[in-house]
């Protein structure tokens, strides 16, 4: 893995605050994508817009990795009951709180939500200890 | 119409943003929550640019009387800081932390080409249509 680029880190994050800063002022939405995803897969009306924003992530993600990066990302081992026990709760878990690290973390911290912030605090600790459990007690390979 | 060409943009942005920054690499992700081991910052930067932003732009674009394209702003709703909140993001953040994707990498890392994401993303939605029955017969 190439090493840490704290200007490519910070551009990518610049850019997905303006993301959320358009949708926001032009369409008065929050992006919030475990949002989008929930309610695009209500296949209603009103919903179709969220498929929109999710295709845009595709674009987004092709332009650069097929455009713009001078390497491929590296790809790790397929790990697929990490994948999917992680995966389940993530999803069960972002439909409870209403949100994940876009909705809670990049626009509910901008907006000032005590919610948010809570929810940020609580993902973020147990993902760290999760984490730390994983890897440096019970030693499960990624 | 133009709304819509908002949403794609935005959509273009955000999966820009992602790819440029690694976020769809969960090497990457999990680095940085691996904080007793070889700690990789670059989520933190991500986030804090990204948070930079937004603290600053919602404080004008919240003081619109209106967004530009739409008459009204469509906010959550809810203000509780409630137990379904706590409980919810605690489970959110073990996934996390056992996947190394969380939403928006998730289907951004689909032009990828290899199977963790799509194994995540139909997971994902999985968990979050049991959550829906779940707290309906609640």
């Amino acid at each position: 893995m190439a090493e840490f680029n704290w200007v490519t880190a910070l551009l990518g994050g610049l850019l997905i605050g303006t993301s959320a800063t358009i949708l926001l002022a032009f369409n008065g939405r929050v992006v919030g994508i475990s949002g989008m995803v929930n309610g695009a897969i209500r296949f209603a009306p009103g919903e179709s817009w969220r498929w929109l924003f999710l295709i845009g992530l595709l674009i987004g993600g092709a332009l650069s990795e097929y455009v713009l990066a001078s390497q491929p990302t590296p790809t790790s081992a397929f790990a697929p009951w990490a994948i999917l026990g992680g995966g389940f709760l993530v999803g069960f878990g972002t439909r409870m709180s209403n949100g994940c690290t876009s909705g809670h973390g990049v626009c509910g911290l901008g907006r000032l939500s005590p919610r948010s912030l809570v929810a940020v605090l609580t993902f973020l600790s147990t993902a760290v200890v999760t984490v730390f459990i994983v890897r440096h007690i019970l030693f499960w390979p990624d | 119409m133009k709304q819509n060409l908002v949403v794609l943009i935005s959509g273009i942005f955000f999966g820009l943003g992602l790819g440029l920054s690694q976020m769809i690499n969960r090497e990457r992700v999990l680095g940085f929550l691996d904080v007793t081991g070889v700690w990789d910052p670059t989520l933190l930067f991500v986030l804090s640019g990204a948070v930079a932003v937004t603290v600053i732009a919602f404080r004008f674009v919240l003081r619109l009387p209106h967004p530009f394209y739409d008459n009204q702003f469509h906010l959550p709703m809810h203000k509780d800081i409630d137990k379904p909140l706590v409980v919810g993001a605690a489970i959110f953040g073990i996934g996390w932390g056992i996947a190394g994707y969380c939403p928006g990498p998730s289907i951004t890392a689909l032009v990828l080409g290899i199977w963790n994401p799509v194994l995540f993303v139909v997971a994902m939605i999985a968990g979050s249509l049991i959550y829906k029955w779940y707290s309906k017969r609640m």
